[in-house]
């Protein structure tokens, strides 16, 4: 790609950079605990949580794993794991 | 209802847990997409603009360290030349940025009545660069120019207090917010917006790098912050303190210990004394804010 | 050809008149001498409505220069002053924004720069704008200065240049002179410069990112297309020029301008007010039968060398005289026109600071810079050093 004039760039191209693999921790989500309430999906610094039919989904392609959703989560519903690799 | 819709993307290479990230999320969040940014240099405008990986959804432009209030001011003008005055303008910049280096482009921005809402992300030292002290440091806070010491306690001045600053300025609309409590930050955001004048919206940012925490506590010592009194969360509309956040204070300690860059007044003998300090500082803001949800509560340190 | 109005004017209003034929939008200022004038006209001018424009009056000039970054990339044409440390408080704006390809029109009043304090004419403060990727035109007068920048906005507009273009002019000697300067009507500017319409701005419907960062694969690629369009911008200022004697019938050169070189043995070259003085002393040698020319640079940055080659190898001396000094090395222009004759078998080229902090350049002084010159084409040696116009020896 050509670069542009003065390094003006479009919007929202970072999402080309699949942040998932910095993680050393995964979310995992358990859907019976969960009840959507939203609260994960407020504080994630990479809009990496969605709620789907009152679940929360966490897009792996970017989550860094950090641990925010776990910690805040009102019903423990989150705990985080060790990633492998 | 916090909108779906993404405006700060994901990809940034900011930290993970990083308070900066969540806050600029929320922000355009509670602003919608009719909105222009402006971000002085910082750790939000390096983790998230990347050429050809910019984050920012929304129009945006990072001009310099310290001119993000008089770029903006030049942003405003030209809207309102243009026809176009309902565009609202917002800068989004950090402590360094806004306490010191963009501290005269400020008060020139306040002093010329623009309508822009003015957020400073204060995450309490210059993190970008390595976690150097800034004017927004705390007391007694560790940074790299503010060791540990045999003669130092770390940062020996107290934070600067910018919100009152912009009050003095005859800001109509000043308030403080703290990532911990995300509806009322949109809120103050999105009421900035309708606001006849400058606007001044600073919130507390933790920074698990530069604070030394876990990531998965940022919101966590937000909170503690708050809680603790030493963040008073309130709303001062026309120089008149309007609202203030109530909290049951706890001990500035539950703030302090979780965070590396207070460690050592918990390892050394001076530190006590100035937890002390500390406290007597929250207690102060408590008193003279009326935080406490049971005022003529006393809090006590944990000798322990 | 349109017919203009000759009125009897201050530089500084000439200025002022040329930003309101131009239809800027957003105006920004701080005052400092003696850039003042031009910022007070326009203030008349905004406030008695002849100027429909936003004015921002700010705290500094670091803020104006910010300021009009700021509006130029929300799609208004913007337009700020200053003098001396003024300029050199803008710096840091001025590479920005030209790196950011944001074009405004910025008038340098030339004044010195401190220390020691002086408030007279030189161009030691624009001079240090060299690198900044600006387009730097340095006018002769208060006609020139009128022309220049409203041709300034169209070359910096134009959407295959888009750069900030500095308009030079020297304090005093142009800003606070009373001359005859002859001024268009408006539909006519209007149909020589259209509204700006830029490539990229801020706004909603069309987001952008402005000011991103650049890494070690690309940031010398985005240094080369600013350095290509510089390129681009020497055709743009002869283009422009020629369009504007064209329609207006005013004529101060496009990149260069010669006078009475065509069989001078002695070339002098300079930039700015000097050129009246040297073409008026040029006039009074000629008719001595000394064949001696002047060759104004109009165009510091893209700097012009092929052309100045093109002139300048006819002539069997060069005399460069410099109105600032890279102190350590000698005059900034002369480094330049010796630069742009390198390689080549081509006439010595002689080093001359003169007119520094407002010291005068009188005829007298032009004579015996010519004298020089015509002893190194006759083959007397002479000192290479820089030489230090009407110098008094006896306080240093």
């Amino acid at each position: 790609m050509k670069l542009n004039v003065g390094a003006v760039c479009g919007p929202g191209g970072s999402k080309k950079n699949k942040t998932g693999h910095w993680r050393s921790f995964r979310p995992k989500v358990d859907p019976e605990a969960c009840n959507g309430c939203g609260i994960c999906f407020m504080y994630c610094p990479d809009a990496s949580i969605k709620i789907v039919d009152k679940i929360c989904i966490i897009d792996y392609e970017y989550c860094k794993g950090c641990g925010i959703c776990a910690h805040e989560c009102p019903r423990d519903a989150i705990t985080m794991e060790e990633e492998r690799k | 209802m916090i909108p779906e819709q993404e405006l700060f993307a994901p990809g940034h290479n900011a930290c993970a847990g990083c308070g900066p990230a969540a806050i600029a999320r929320l922000i355009l969040k509670a602003t919608g997409d009719n909105i222009i940014v402006v971000s002085p240099t910082g750790c939000l405008e390096t983790f998230s603009s990347l050429y050809d990986l910019s984050s920012w959804e929304v129009p945006w432009m990072h001009p310099l360290f310290e001119n993000g209030a008089s770029v903006a001011s030049g942003v405003e003008a030209a809207l309102r030349i243009l026809g176009k005055a309902d565009i609202p303008v917002i800068v989004i910049g950090g402590d360094g940025g806004t306490y010191d280096i963009g501290m005269g482009a400020l008060s020139g921005m306040f002093e010329r009545g623009h309508r822009i809402t003015y957020i400073c992300y204060d995450n309490e030292a210059y993190m970008n660069t390595g976690v150097q002290r800034s004017s927004a440091t705390p007391y007694a806070a560790a940074t790299t120019t503010t060791p540990f010491g045999r003669r130092s306690i770390g940062e020996d001045r107290p934070k600067k207090n910018l919100a009152a600053i912009a009050i003095a300025h005859d800001v109509p609309y000043v308030a403080t917010a703290s990532l911990a409590y995300p509806r009322d930050l949109m809120n103050k955001v999105k009421k900035s917006l309708t606001v006849d004048g400058p606007r001044f919206i600073l919130v507390h940012s933790p920074c698990p790098v530069g604070w030394g925490f876990d990531s998965a506590l940022t919101v966590e010592v937000s909170r503690l912050a708050v809680q603790t009194g030493l963040m008073p969360v309130y709303e001062a509309e026309n120089g008149e303190i309007t609202k203030v956040f109530k909290i049951i204070p706890r001990p500035v300690e539950d703030f302090l210990k979780v965070q590396r860059r207070f460690k050592h007044l918990f390892t050394s003998e001076e530190g006590r004394e100035q937890i002390e300090l500390i406290q007597a500082a929250a207690n102060e803001n408590i008193t003279k804010m009326g935080l406490a949800k049971e005022p003529g509560r006393k809090v006590k340190v944990d000798a322990s | 050809m349109t017919m203009g109005t000759k009125r009897v004017m201050e530089g500084s209003m000439a200025i002022a008149e040329a930003i309101k034929a131009a239809r800027v939008q957003v105006i920004s200022a701080y005052p400092i001498t003696p850039q003042t004038h031009v910022a007070e006209f326009l203030a008349e001018m905004v406030a008695n409505g002849e100027l429909e424009a936003e004015y921002l009056k700010v705290d500094a000039e670091f803020s104006a220069a910010s300021v009009v970054f700021g509006s130029a990339a929300t799609g208004a044409r913007s337009y700020t002053a200053s003098s001396s440390q003024g300029l050199l408080l803008m710096t840091e704006v001025l590479y920005n924004m030209a790196g950011m390809r944001i074009p405004v029109v910025i008038t340098g009043m030339n004044r010195s720069v401190s220390t020691p304090v002086s408030i007279q004419p030189d161009h030691q403060d624009t001079i240090t704008f060299r690198d900044t990727g600006m387009i730097q035109l340095y006018v002769e007068d208060s006609q020139d200065a009128y022309n220049t920048h409203i041709q300034a906005f169209k070359i910096g507009e134009d959407r295959d240049i888009l750069l900030p273009v500095l308009v030079a002019a020297d304090g005093w000697t142009i800003s606070h002179t009373f001359e005859p300067v002859e001024t268009f009507p408006q539909e006519e500017i209007d149909a020589f410069l259209p509204p700006y319409n830029p490539l990229y701005k801020l706004d909603p419907k069309e987001p952008v990112t402005f000011g991103a960062i650049a890494m070690a694969h690309n940031l010398m690629e985005f240094r080369y297309l600013h350095h290509q369009v510089m390129h681009h911008a020497k055709k743009k200022v002869e283009e422009v020029a020629r369009e504007f004697k064209e329609r207006f019938g005013q004529d101060y050169g496009g990149l260069i301008q010669e006078y009475r070189t065509d069989d001078a043995e002695v070339i002098l070259v300079a930039m700015g007010s000097l050129v009246g003085t040297l073409k008026d002393a040029v006039d009074e040698m000629r008719e001595t039968g000394t064949r001696v020319g002047v060759l104004k640079i109009r165009c510091y940055r893209p700097f012009p060398d092929e052309e100045i080659r093109r002139v300048l190898s006819r002539a069997r001396t060069v005399c460069v005289l410099d109105r600032s000094i890279s102190q350590g090395y000698g005059g900034p222009l002369t480094i330049d026109v010796k630069a742009a004759l390198h390689n080549q078998r081509g006439p010595q080229v002689l080093s001359f600071m003169a007119g520094l902090g407002g010291k005068d350049v009188t005829i007298e002084s032009v004579k015996g810079i010519v004298e020089k010159a015509q002893k190194v084409a006759d083959g007397i040696p002479v000192d290479e050093e820089p030489e230090f116009v009407n110098m008094n020896w006896n306080i240093v």
